[in-house]
């Protein structure tokens, strides 16, 4: 890490539609490792809401603990953000969101913190289909406390601690898939052509939106003999094509060819282009996802990717019939029935 | 053969069995002597199963107005052969026992010094209904008739009722009037009615309204404003969550859209139920959940992180009898040090004691004022003697020109006046309680890093120990800003008449102060003071300093109140006398009145002159 943030910003730096430069998405400076594949994540999303044109301080940012959880204080810096306890950012997250469904919320955990201690509660955040972005930095090890295994480790992967990890691995595309998701990628921190885009498609889909991203640890889980260690993923990844983010009412420019995507339209008339890589994967279903993920488990390969949109989700306001605006804007009057509406209470206690 | 004879002074207690609709049937006898104009207070006493076990429900009637239970069963309804036995043996000399004498009473269980009223009701409901259910279920119809007759209960009071049950579902009103009828004309055929031990109806009651606490929770958080839940289910606390579901939906739909205005989520552990309710309140809405005891040792970890990181939370803890799960149908206020000093590290956490229904909408509502202005986690300590009874008390009342206080937090405009540094943890008024912001309120200003771990006044990650401590004292500050916010001890007296006094909480009230009653009339005084809320504030304080000696009863074993006073107010341990009454019934005062009486024998204060009369 560096002691000093450079304020310097290249002259030709644009602006994007609502006039912030880039800087205006960073946060303060990292105390992670250097070299962490956190930090290229903290990056990939500051570049999506920047390319995005989201406002920055409409975006609450949620954590739990670990070295993943530390990171919303390193990106989104007018934004707030609730660094909470181990495992239950996903309960903070529904609240927050309860209270008022207009902003965007953008949860970042790690592999400890949704895997072990908080695989419940995160579980749970999938069946309710909360409006928000899952983001798992997903290192198969515990950092802050040096380098035990954790869920998502591999059997077989040996870390710095040098012992082969014999227990299953969770996969939390296919939990997440499982659960109720109804936006399943996955990605790599090294790979920032492929994540700002999914990232971006993420923050747009009304529901919840689940991105597991492996992200090595330098320090602790970047042995040759790791599968989730840069080298490893690199040479593992097969991706399922990718994706841009067409705004509803925006010209689409691309570089691809015509006739090589596929289309899904969103609610709010958005579009998501899908181009067509090797992998055969229908994303709006979900048995050809979870088919497309193990198949690619059994070969050894990591796949990489928008792995399922569901274009007709309905996110949890809506299950539950709750009034359009923020519930936090509600006030005396909208709320509080009166003494009038009590007297008949208190008599139908008589 | 001895008689009790009485006239509006009695307990009567119904032995059931659970799921055979028995609760509705006893609630109409309950429900007929409070529409009599006689204050009753009913006792549900009920197993944790849902079908098959025996369970009880105990109505006092007094006249005099005392609303604690009472030692004592004067009359017992016996419809449960499992508990039969047990149920004879419960009555007092002079007492009567109603029950089903379709096939006769096994010799054994026979008693001379009681008063057997037989009544065939399964040879009744077999003449009279084809299917088994129905038996079931009228049967508990036919022996409130019988009871009308035999306790002189108004007739017209109880169709009226029969009537509120069962409206918009009309044609089963006249089917119950006929059961009715039929116990009350087989009584009166059978018997001299009515008894000895009667009802008389008097205008005691006023506009006084009987509901269950819990049902006064949810109202109350009705009208607090809070707009979002999180909750899992966990005896005895459901009901709270119920009732507010109930309310909101008929009170808090929007007229044109029909959506509504609150959120719920039952979440998947207590947890989540408090993780989000700190999301909410993080975000700017009244949120709450509801607990018992199991689940406040779950929410613990959250109840720090609220404390340390300074966002408001509403708890309701209706404490059952722990520890563990303990008598999870069995009330106790045995909560105090898990809720008083919730979560690892120095946490000191807010408690409201409500005494009856009334006070727990009052409370309600106050907890939402209090903990939004102390940015703090404010805990409700009802317990499920008052959650899942009903209680006679003074009707909801609600201020029209009330305004909800929501704290110190800076909107849009005035983060865009403000020239100096937003710092979220600055005490810049002095009382301890710093400025919040809500996410989303302005593009530059006011944003910040909500966290569990310590921090500078400006939210920022800090290790540096005299700015950890400064941030600890600031709490403190914040502690004695709470003393004067918190509802001030109730006093139950003028000036002091006494060197002993007699301090309580909650459901421990009405007993107690019966028992200050019965033992004035014998010629020994006590102050009274009812605690409400913690932290504790100058006048209990005071009332301590001004007596010799200070009885302090609560519904636990370890007399966890009485250690709290002593260590928060720096009390002499040998100045408060612990009166623990923890069995997981509703207290009486007779058992208030052993105990201060074995205390006074054993010569730790002045011994009383005798015995009191029965109370």
């Amino acid at each position: 890490m560096s002691y000093a943030k450079s304020t310097f910003r290249h002259p030709s730096l644009q602006p994007n539609q609502l006039g912030y430069d880039k800087r205006a998405y960073e946060g303060a400076l990292s105390t992670l490792c250097a070299g962490c594949g956190h930090d290229s994540v903290g990056a990939a999303i500051v570049q999506a809401c920047f390319e995005a044109n989201i406002e920055p301080h409409k975006v609450a940012k949620i954590s739990g603990i670990g070295c993943s959880s530390k990171t919303p204080a390193y990106f989104l810096g007018k934004s707030h953000g609730f660094n909470s306890v181990h495992g239950r950012m996903p309960s903070v997250a529904t609240g927050a969101n309860m209270a008022n469904r207009d902003m965007i919320y953008l949860g970042v955990s790690g592999d400890g913190d949704t895997a072990s201690i908080g695989f419940g509660q995160f579980a749970h955040v999938n069946r309710r289909n909360l409006n928000m972005l899952y983001l798992v930095e997903n290192n198969g090890c515990y950092g802050l406390t040096k380098g035990q295994d954790s869920a998502t480790t591999d059997v077989g992967s040996v870390s710095k601690k040098g012992q082969a990890n014999p227990f299953t691995a969770i996969d939390l595309c296919a939990t997440a898939l499982e659960m109720g998701a109804t936006f399943v990628a996955r990605s790599f921190s090294g790979d920032k052509a492929q994540l700002v885009p999914l990232i971006k498609a993420a923050l747009r889909h009304p529901g919840f939106a689940f991105i597991d991203v492996l992200s090595p640890c330098v320090t602790f889980n970047n042995t040759t003999t790791s599968t989730k260690s840069y080298d490893y993923v690199r040479d593992h990844v097969a991706a399922t094509g990718a994706i841009d983010v067409i705004p509803m009412q925006q010209e689409i420019t691309t570089d691809y060819q015509p006739g090589s995507s596929h289309e899904v339209t969103l609610h709010d008339g958005s579009v998501v282009h899908l181009y067509k890589g090797d992998v055969d994967l229908d994303v709006t279903c979900k048995v050809s996802a979870q088919e497309a993920i193990r198949r690619h488990q059994l070969e050894g390969a990591v796949l990489t990717g928008l792995l399922y949109m569901d274009p007709q989700s309905r996110d949890f306001h809506q299950m539950i019939n709750s009034v359009k605006g923020p519930l936090r804007d509600l006030d005396e009057a909208a709320l509080c029935p009166g003494q009038k509406a009590l007297d008949a209470i208190n008599a139908s206690f008589r | 053969m001895s008689a009790i004879a009485a006239v509006n002074d009695l307990v009567i207690r119904f032995a059931n069995v659970n799921g055979t609709g028995s609760a509705s049937a006893n609630g109409l006898f309950a429900k007929a002597c409070f529409r009599m104009g006689i204050p009753v207070t009913p006792k549900n006493v009920f197993p944790s199963n849902i079908q098959g076990l025996p369970t009880w429900y105990e109505v006092r009637v007094s006249e005099q107005g005392y609303l604690g239970r009472r030692e004592g069963i004067d009359f017992i309804v016996c419809m449960n052969g499992q508990s039969l036995a047990e149920d004879i043996a419960s009555v007092r000399s002079g007492g009567y026992v109603l029950y089903d004498n379709s096939k006769p009473l096994d010799l054994r269980l026979e008693r001379s010094d009681v008063n057997f009223i037989g009544i065939p009701l399964a040879a009744i409901c077999r003449e009279e209904y084809p299917d088994l259910r129905r038996r079931q279920l009228m049967k508990n119809v036919i022996y409130i008739g019988a009871l009308a007759a035999l306790l002189d209960i108004e007739f017209e009071v109880l169709k009226d009722l029969i009537g509120d049950q069962f409206r918009g579902k009309d044609k089963l009103i006249a089917p119950n009037i006929h059961a009715l009828e039929m116990g009350y004309r087989y009584a009166h055929e059978h018997f001299d009615c009515p008894l000895a031990l009667r009802l008389e109806r008097r205008d005691l009651v006023g506009d006084k309204i009987m509901l269950e606490g819990n049902v006064a929770l949810g109202i109350g958080s009705v009208y607090a404003g809070a707009t979002v839940v999180g909750w899992y289910p966990i005896t005895p606390s459901t009901s709270v969550i119920d009732a507010f579901e109930k309310y909101a939906n008929r009170l808090r739909i929007d007229a044109g859209s029909g959506e509504k205005k609150f959120a719920i989520a039952q979440a998947e552990d207590e947890l989540a139920a408090m993780g989000i309710v700190i999301g909410a309140s993080w975000n700017g809405a009244r949120a709450f959940t509801a607990t018992s005891g199991p689940g406040v040792s779950l929410m613990s970890e959250f109840l720090g992180l609220a404390y340390f990181a300074e966002v408001p939370v509403v708890l309701f803890n209706i404490q059952r009898a722990g520890p563990s799960t303990g008598m999870p149908t069995r009330t106790q206020q045995s909560d105090i040090f898990a809720c008083a000093y919730a979560s690892h590290g120095d946490t000191k956490q807010l408690l409201l004691f409500p005494e009856d229904p009334r006070e727990c909408f009052d409370m309600a509502a106050e907890s939402f004022d209090l903990a939004e202005r102390l940015q703090t986690p404010v805990i409700v300590m009802s317990d499920l003697d008052l959650g899942m009874n009903e209680f006679l008390c003074e009707p909801l009342v609600w201020d029209d020109e009330r305004q909800y206080d929501r704290g110190k937090v800076f909107n849009q405009q005035q983060l865009e006046e403000m020239s100096e540094k937003f710092g979220r943890y600055r005490d810049s008024d002095g009382d301890g309680i710093p400025y919040r912001t809500y996410p989303g309120t302005h593009p530059d200003k006011g944003a910040f890093f909500t966290r569990g771990t310590s921090r500078d006044p400006y939210a920022v990650y800090t290790e540096k120990s005299e700015v950890y401590v400064d941030n600890m004292e600031r709490l403190l500050r914040k502690w004695e800003s709470a003393k004067q916010l918190v509802p001030e001890p109730q006093l139950y007296q003028p000036d002091n008449a006494s060197e002993y006094g007699l301090l309580f909480f909650g459901t421990s009230t009405a007993s107690c102060l019966e028992a200050r009653d019965l033992l004035q009339a014998d010629g020994f005084a006590l102050d009274c003071l009812r605690v409400r809320a913690f932290p504790f504030n100058q006048t209990i304080e005071q009332f301590i300093a001004d007596h010799r000696q200070v009885f302090v009863v609560e519904q636990n074993r370890d007399g966890q109140l009485r250690k709290l006073l002593v260590g928060e107010c720096d009390i002499d341990p040998k100045k408060l006398i612990s009166v623990p009454l923890y069995d997981g019934m509703p207290i009486t005062a007779r058992q208030v009145i052993d105990h201060i009486t074995a205390t006074t024998r054993s010569a730790v204060v002045t011994p009383l002159r005798q015995q009191p009369a029965r109370g």
